[in-house]
Parts: structure tokens; sequence; C-alpha cells
């Protein structure tokens, strides 16, 4: 049986390699993706707790952790689009203003 | 079983890895793909079985091809190097190390490997799920409509010619 840290270890390597990109990566595009790996890395420890603690509720976090990602990347992808339209760029350094 | 999850454990961090060093989002697209494939393999190492459906379907289904999607659409190429990438990376190395040490130490003192006792069986079948969704959390269920709902609109208003 797999104890429950190195189930959390993960986790916890994906979430900051996710940081990590989003420091390192200047694509907006890349750095979006990199927010996907942290939430990714999230629900691996909602369903871990879940399975350990011997309770259902850690699922359905992750099941709303899904549907709010979803939105999220079509609102997201929707902003980029927009951006990409006025600056003709995707390199977050183009867009430092508030301004459009 | 153990064996399996370390293997998928390492596949999963390698191409983590790839999506943070590739500098061409379609590499790390792709990558993030096998990352969210493994995952669900994770999942069902768990007893999870409806959520490593849903991963699948989801996530490496609908989210990654509309990031493939949006990546086609804009020709996003690769990713030159400037001066504030540089100083980004020199400054945040030792902080995302810093945070990793950190954040393993907490959870290897708050959860000691020793002492590994099987829990016992749940049961993550989509009848299980969908009990406590309908019974439990009926209101998110429901606001998580509505969000959508908003969601929907707003890419349509700012995917729009004008805004």
């Amino acid at each position: 049986m797999v104890p429950l840290s190195h189930y959390l270890a993960l986790s916890v390597i994906l979430f900051v390699l996710g940081a990590a990109g989003f420091v390192f990566r200047r694509n907006i595009i890349t750095v979006f993706m990199c927010i996907e790996l942290m939430l990714n890395a999230v629900n691996l420890a909602f369903i871990a707790f879940s399975r350990f603690l011997g309770n259902l509720d850690g699922q359905l976090f992750v099941f709303f952790v899904i549907v709010v990602a979803a939105a999220e990347a079509a609102v997201g992808l929707a902003i980029i689009i927009a951006l990409h339209r006025h600056r003709q760029s995707l390199n977050i350094e183009d867009v430092d203003s508030m301004k459009m | 079983m153990d064996i399996l999850f370390y293997i998928v454990a390492a596949v999963s961090i390698l191409a983590a890895l790839n999506v943070v060093l590739q500098r061409t989002p379609v590499y790390s697209a792709l990558s993030l793909i096998v990352v969210l494939c493994s995952l669900a393999v994770v999942y069902l190492l768990l007893g999870a079985e409806f959520m490593a459906v849903l991963q699948v379907i989801i996530y490496a289904g609908a989210i990654m091809v509309l990031f493939v999607f949006v990546i086609m659409l804009l020709n996003a190429g690769h990713e030159v190097p400037s001066q504030r990438s540089r100083f980004a990376k020199w400054l945040g190395a030792p902080i995302v190390a810093a945070f990793l040490v950190e954040m393993l130490m907490a959870v290897w003192n708050q959860f000691p490997a020793s002492g590994a006792t099987r829990p016992p069986r749940l049961d993550g079948s989509p009848a299980a799920i969908g009990h406590l969704l309908f019974r439990s959390y009926v209101l998110p269920f429901e606001v998580t409509s509505i969000l959508i709902l908003v969601a929907v609109l707003g890419a349509v208003v700012l995917a729009k010619k004008e805004f």
C-alpha cells in the first residue's frame, strides 16, 4: 500500500513545477497551462485525502474544480484571443499596462 | 500495484518538467496531456473511477483540445528569452526551490510514511457520486450551472470582433 505522504509528495512536486513555469515562462498560453497543472496537483491531493480519510466529499470537490477549470479555460482563452488581436503578441511582457 | 504508482508518478513528473522547460507551447500542451492521463491512472489506483473518467474526458479531451486549438489559431511559436526573463529565472529559482523544500518537509512532518494501514475501500462509482451530488451538494451544483452560463456568455463576448 502506497502511503498517503507519497501521493501528497507527488501533488507538491507537480504544484511547484506549475508555479515554476508560472514564474519562468513568458508565453501567456504556457503560463495558462501551468495554472492548469497547479489545479491538477490540488485535485490529486483532494482525491488522496478522500481515499485515506474514507470520505467521498473530496471527490465531489474535484468534480467542482474540474467544472470551474473548464469555465476558466474558456474565458481565459477568449481573453488571450482578444489580447492577441489588440497587441499582436503572446509575450506577457508586452501586456504590462492595464489599458488595452 | 505499488510499483505502478511509482512508474506513473515518475512519468507525470517528467512530463510536468517538460511542460515547464519547453519553449514551444504546442510541446508544452502535449506534455500536459501526458500529465493529465497519468494523473487519471493515479485516480484509478486511489479507487476514484468516476473522477479518472472525468479527468480524461473533460481535461485531456475538452480543455486541452481548446488549448491546442487556440495555439494553432494564434500561431504561437518559439518564445524568445529577454532581459527580464533572465532576471525572473535568476530570482525565481531559489524561491521555487525553497517553496518545494518547505512543502515537502511539511508533508513529511505531518504525514509520516510509517504505519501504512490499508484504509477502508471507498465506493467511487458514478452512483455513489451522484447520490452525494444530488443529496448534499444540490445548491453548489445549481450555482455551478450559473457559472458555466456566465462563462459561455463571457467567452462569446470577449472573442467577438469589437468589445
